[in-house]
């Protein structure tokens, strides 16, 4: 199986006035056909590897890497035309925050039917059709109403849905999802988990699944990359984790409450400098 | 005594009714959670408490002493509030000397200089940080400086809303053991809104679980840790907990 995508030695770099820093350090790494997940805190660089990949990193910020391959593509060479057809198409992304991400002034059978036109051409009986069967794939039960909806007319978790439908009606070969979870209830994360997870599998999709999550990131992949400040610190199996050797990705763990927590006191990273 | 009692609670924001016939009581230096999905109605029975939802029913009694509906000044001595959003509760142009002692200024007490120092080791900061403004500061800090500024008026009863969901795993650790140690420390008394059960497993001794405004279930933390709770939604929201330990 040749890879679906092929990062070596990427670097995101921002100016600053103490001289340019590095948000992402060398990164590498290979995707195939498979759900990967990228898990650290904040800062430590996860997103802006995500979004590096789209190039959607925007001045003064600057991407380079050795290599940056998509099924074949040099991402790296494309113009802002054509990454402008392969973003959406073949590498959608799932943003965190279905409230600030979708357009408050377009119906939401609109914007998934935009999707859909910006990279084909269509009828407009096959757009609804495609539309309505994209709904309910994510299984909203009532797609009809749906589709004549705002989006401050729907709950955070039928948001989330919504977005996930318009970034997969194009069937894109690669899912970039960035804690496509995090602003939602834990009995609506599962769901829309789930449908994810679905989806990947049925059509054969890569999924890049970005969050501070461990054990969530871990229940839904199958392999895991843990970022500290624009390096990677362990790459594992998702089986694995539980094993994991780094004294980061073991502290991160240790740190977590658990629902039978019987400790006095959770277990602190070691922090340089101030406290937090 | 109670720290807190409420009683047939019923809260509405213009025609639409929140909650309904809440009751619950909360002992004096216990910690207490609310928990359930958005739109439960938990975070509104805090903000009732605070004053800062007016149009309420029922009977809401802090240390023995009915609570008015308005903001109330002898209350604002006895409970404070701790809001989930570090970054969007404190005031962006004020430092943190400037923020930790308003209260004192409007409550008209001397020597805010010796209880901004003070209420600033007790909650881990060091000094370095005080005249500092809130976008100097991590967020792990700046919830300090929240928890900071409610326990500067020395309140016996806290109001909790998702005091850790806006923060990473690791600084979610330190502040949970710091509101633990707080409480021992000051015979504090918690009243925590949440949706994140193993965190309500680590700091609180009850909970009451909540679903459409209702509570459903008053349950034991043991009952949790065990997996005992009896509602079927309660249970419900304890195995998705379980599956996905949320952080």
């Amino acid at each position: 199986m040749s890879a679906l995508l092929e990062i070596e030695n990427l670097r995101v770099t921002f100016p600053t006035a103490r001289g340019p820093i590095d948000v992402v350090k060398g990164l590498s790494l290979t995707l195939g056909r498979e759900r990967l997940g990228i898990v650290g805190e904040s800062g430590s660089g996860k997103s802006m590897t995500g979004r590096s990949i789209l190039r959607l990193i925007r001045a003064p910020g600057k991407v380079t890497a050795d290599r940056l391959r998509f099924d074949g593509v040099d991402l790296l060479a494309q113009s802002e035309r054509q990454m402008r057809a392969i973003r959406g198409a073949r590498i959608s992304m799932v943003m965190q925050d279905p409230k600030f991400s979708l357009n408050p002034v377009m119906t939401i059978g609109d914007q998934i039917a935009e999707a859909l036109l910006t990279h084909q051409k269509l009828g407009r009986a096959d757009i609804r059709g495609r539309t309505l069967a994209m709904l309910e794939a994510v299984r909203i039960n009532d797609p009809e109403r749906v589709l004549g909806l705002y989006p401050h007319e729907v709950s955070g978790g039928m948001g989330q849905r919504v977005m996930i439908a318009m970034m997969l009606i194009p069937e894109p070969d690669l899912l970039i999802a960035d804690e496509p979870t995090s602003a939602l209830d834990v009995s609506v994360q599962a769901q829309v988990l789930e449908i994810i997870d679905d989806l990947v599998k049925r059509k054969g999709m890569g999924l890049i699944l970005i969050s501070h999550d461990l054990e969530l990131v871990s229940s839904y992949c199958d392999r895991i990359l843990v970022m500290r400040s624009g390096e990677v610190v362990e790459a594992c199996d998702a089986g694995e984790l539980k094993n994991a050797r780094h004294p980061y990705t073991r502290g991160l763990l240790a740190s977590i409450p658990r629902i039978d927590e019987s400790r006095d006191e959770l277990p602190v990273l070691e922090r340089t400098g101030a406290s937090t | 005594m109670n720290a807190l009692a409420i009683d047939n609670l019923d809260i509405s924001y213009g025609d639409s009714k929140v909650t309904h016939g809440i009751g619950f009581n909360v002992a004096e230096g216990e910690s207490f959670a609310l928990v359930g999905e958005s739109g439960s109605g938990k975070t509104t029975v805090l903000k009732a408490i605070a004053g800062m939802a007016k149009s309420w029913t029922g009977s809401i009694s802090v240390f023995g002493e009915q609570r008015t509906h308005g903001i109330d000044r002898g209350f604002a001595r006895q409970c404070q509030m701790v809001f989930q959003d570090p970054y969007g509760s404190l005031h962006p142009r004020k430092t943190v000397d400037a923020t930790l002692s308003e209260p004192m200024a409007i409550h008209g007490m001397g020597d805010s200089g010796a209880r901004v120092d003070e209420v600033m080791q007790s909650v881990g900061l060091d000094r370095r940080f005080r005249f500092r403004f809130p976008h100097q500061l991590s967020g792990g800090q700046r919830q300090r400086v929240a928890i900071a500024r409610a326990l500067i008026l020395k309140p016996r009863l806290l109001l909790l809303d998702e005091p850790t969901s806006a923060l990473d795993v690791s600084v979610q650790a330190e502040i949970l053991n710091l509101l633990k140690r707080l409480r021992r420390e000051q015979g504090l008394t918690y009243l925590m809104v949440t949706h994140n059960l193993p965190v309500v497993s680590f700091l609180c001794d009850r909970l009451a679980v909540m679903r459409h405004g209702r509570v459903v279930e008053i349950a034991d933390v043991g009952q949790l840790k065990r997996g005992e709770m009896q509602d079927p939604y309660s249970r419900e929201l304890t195995r998705f907990s379980a599956a996905h330990p949320q952080t």
